[in-house]
């Protein structure tokens, strides 16, 4: 089947995926079950918040509330009922908003992709090219500065970059907006609307990718050494092949394959650290939209973003593992 | 050959006094020779021990007001790094909050290790469907993004060092069960270990005595570097204000700093270094321990 190294989707890879799925369907059922503990575990019901928005509410009113939202009922047929709904992807309701949980998600998930994305295409490319720097150079000075800047990358809290990045460009320098998504006294459209969302994303984006640009230059340079040192690349240079060629075409070829599965690994990872970004730079993230719900103590949203981000999690799993499988063809299949 | 011949060549040679033999495969004489976990540990032993010795060497109250605020670093010998907006000295406040960010990095990641190494070491002996369950129960731990996670966690149990550290410990420890999970099974069936079941040692005393020491190197290293994180997480929990109420940490420092970023950044930016530089050293610590426990690798 593979014609140009490459296998395609053929009927064992999609048999592959369904296992998987299928796999994935307790997961998904565990983490249903740990939000509502979760949201029993939480200090005052939906009543209570309800009442407390109200001001005050009498006893009688608490308990018709309670019983229209099912809240006096055994915690099985709660707990059914909460299956349910989820399973028509009703994930509740934010009276903070007055909105529909999985809405306000839907609205908000985009801009966190955006953001997410963004950085990732940029730690990848710059990682790939420290770390293949690194790894041509290894021991020599390039190896060393870019070894320390990435010591230093790994150990500084992403939220402190953004701030630091705001005092320079934004407060000293002047160049860049220091929140937002978008210029809110000028509504630009088109192509300048576009330019003007840029503009703002350059700050958050750098701040994110710079924990992870860090991840990957170390990846990349372990997994070039590593096959730098195999029987395949040492006969090209054997036969007189130019250094670069080598580099590239036989060394950082093979060395992909980690960066895929470390990528897909990372998403997780990724939706953190958007949380504290998007809360530095004021993004209308999800991530943002979880710090919101923290302090409106608005639970139902809070786990609802909760549960999205491990979907998402879970998705991409799935898709680092089949993408890991089309491009290995040892990988086995069951 | 004769036995003159062969006791001559095994004697020792009495003339020759022979060296010291140095163990160069012994922990301390590697440890040594890695400049990584020096620099590390010296590291990490200075940010400690002002943190054990802060109540000593800065007597005053870290909340107390001293002097006017928003004096400027290294711009007043009584105060080396300036006040803050309420006259605070933040060289005070830095080491007395190095103490929360370095107590709930250590106990995050003690209990993260604790709990990953019961439930790797459980699921790697026993295998079966204890493996199955447990295996699944860290897969789902590990779905959950980890800091979305503490956020509910410490959300739900109202912020305190308690919650806490248990949001940060029940978000890292299927790392180190995974690990002990691998090393388990790889211990499993050594002939040391089913020499010990034939004598009829029990299976806790085997795990403890026989299969947990041989694992412990790489738990040593995941768990150092597993403190670094934890103090990054704590920083980004009281960032986003989940810090505890009563108590000042670096993290939230800088979530007090950033109200006047725009003036007086100076604030915002000493607490950052200070993390910066303790996870450094732990990540350097960790890393260099990882090669001196390493037997393959050469320390030059």
């Amino acid at each position: 089947m593979s014609v140009s190294g490459v296998a395609l989707p053929d009927a064992r890879v999609l048999r592959y995926l369904g296992v998987r799925v299928l796999q994935v369907i307790p997961t998904i059922l565990a983490i249903v079950v740990l939000n509502f503990f979760f949201l029993r575990l939480a200090p005052g019901d939906l009543a209570e918040v309800i009442a407390g928005e109200a001001g005050s509410a009498s006893p009688e009113y608490m308990a018709i509330l309670r019983q229209q939202f099912g809240l006096d009922q055994s915690i099985w047929v709660q707990f059914t009922k909460y299956l349910t709904e989820l399973a028509q992807l009703n994930l509740g309701y934010s009276f903070r908003n007055s909105l529909p949980v999985l809405d306000l998600i839907v609205s908000r998930a985009p801009n966190t992709a955006l953001l997410m994305l963004s950085s990732l295409l940029i730690a990848v490319v710059l990682g790939v090219l420290f770390g293949a720097i690194s790894a041509q150079w290894r021991g020599k000075w390039p190896d060393g500065v870019i070894s320390a800047l990435s010591t230093v990358g790994f150990a500084t809290p992403l939220f402190w970059v953004g701030l630091m990045l705001i005092v320079l460009f934004s407060v000293e320098l002047r160049w860049l907006p220091a929140g937002g998504m978008q210029d809110l006294e000028h509504s630009y459209t088109g192509f300048a609307h576009m330019l003007d969302v840029a503009r703002h994303m350059v700050l958050p984006v750098f701040s994110l990718a710079f924990f992870y640009i860090a991840i990957y230059t170390r990846l990349t340079r372990s997994a070039m050494l590593e096959v730098q040192e195999l029987d395949f690349v040492r006969t090209a240079r054997a036969k007189g092949l130019n250094p670069l060629p080598v580099t590239l075409r036989h060394v950082l070829r093979n060395a992909l394959l980690p960066i895929v599965t470390m990528t897909g690994l990372q998403l997780g990872a990724l939706l953190s650290g958007s949380v504290v970004i998007e809360t530095v730079f004021a993004w209308p993230g999800m991530g943002r939209l979880a710090f919101d719900a923290v302090f409106q103590r608005d639970i139902n949203l809070l786990l609802g973003v909760l549960f999205f981000s491990s979907f998402l999690v879970i998705v991409s799993n799935l898709v680092t593992d089949l993408v890991y499988a089309l491009l290995d063809p040892r990988i086995d299949i069951r | 050959m004769t036995f003159e011949t062969l006791s001559a060549r095994f004697a020792p040679a009495r003339a020759v006094r022979r060296p010291r033999r140095v163990r160069t495969s012994s922990f301390s004489y590697r440890f040594w020779r890695s400049r990584t976990a020096l620099i590390g540990t010296a590291g990490l032993l200075l940010v400690v021990l002002g943190a054990i010795f802060a109540g000593r060497i800065f007597e005053a109250d870290p909340l107390d007001m001293v002097a006017r605020p928003f004096i400027w670093p290294f711009t007043d010998a009584a105060h080396p790094l300036g006040t803050d907006m309420l006259g605070r000295d933040i060289l005070t406040g830095l080491v007395h909050a190095g103490r929360v960010s370095l107590a709930v990095g250590f106990s995050a990641a003690a209990l993260a290790v604790m709990l990953g190494v019961v439930f790797g070491a459980v699921s790697g002996y026993f295998g079966g469907w204890a493996d199955q369950i447990l295996t699944r129960v860290t897969e789902v731990f590990q779905t959950m993004p980890p800091l979305v996670f503490a956020v509910v966690v410490v959300a739900i149990l109202t912020p305190s060092v308690g919650s806490i550290v248990l949001g940060i410990a029940v978000t890292s420890w299927p790392q180190i069960a995974r690990l002990v999970r691998a090393e388990t099974l790889r211990l499993r069936d050594a002939e040391y270990v089913q020499a010990a079941r034939v004598m009829g040692m029990g299976h806790t005393r085997i795990i403890l005595t026989h299969i947990l020491p041989n694992a412990i190197s790489p738990v040593v290293v995941a768990g150092s570097i597993l403190v670094a994180s934890a103090i990054l997480t704590e920083a980004a929990l009281s960032f986003l204000g989940l810090g505890d109420p009563n108590l000042i940490s670096w993290g939230s420092m800088i979530g007090a700093g950033r109200e006047v970023l725009r003036t007086a950044w100076y604030m915002t930016a000493l607490p950052g270094l200070a993390i910066s530089f303790t996870v450094m050293a732990l990540n350097l610590l960790g890393n260099g321990l990882n090669d001196v426990l390493n037997p393959r690798v050469s320390l030059s």
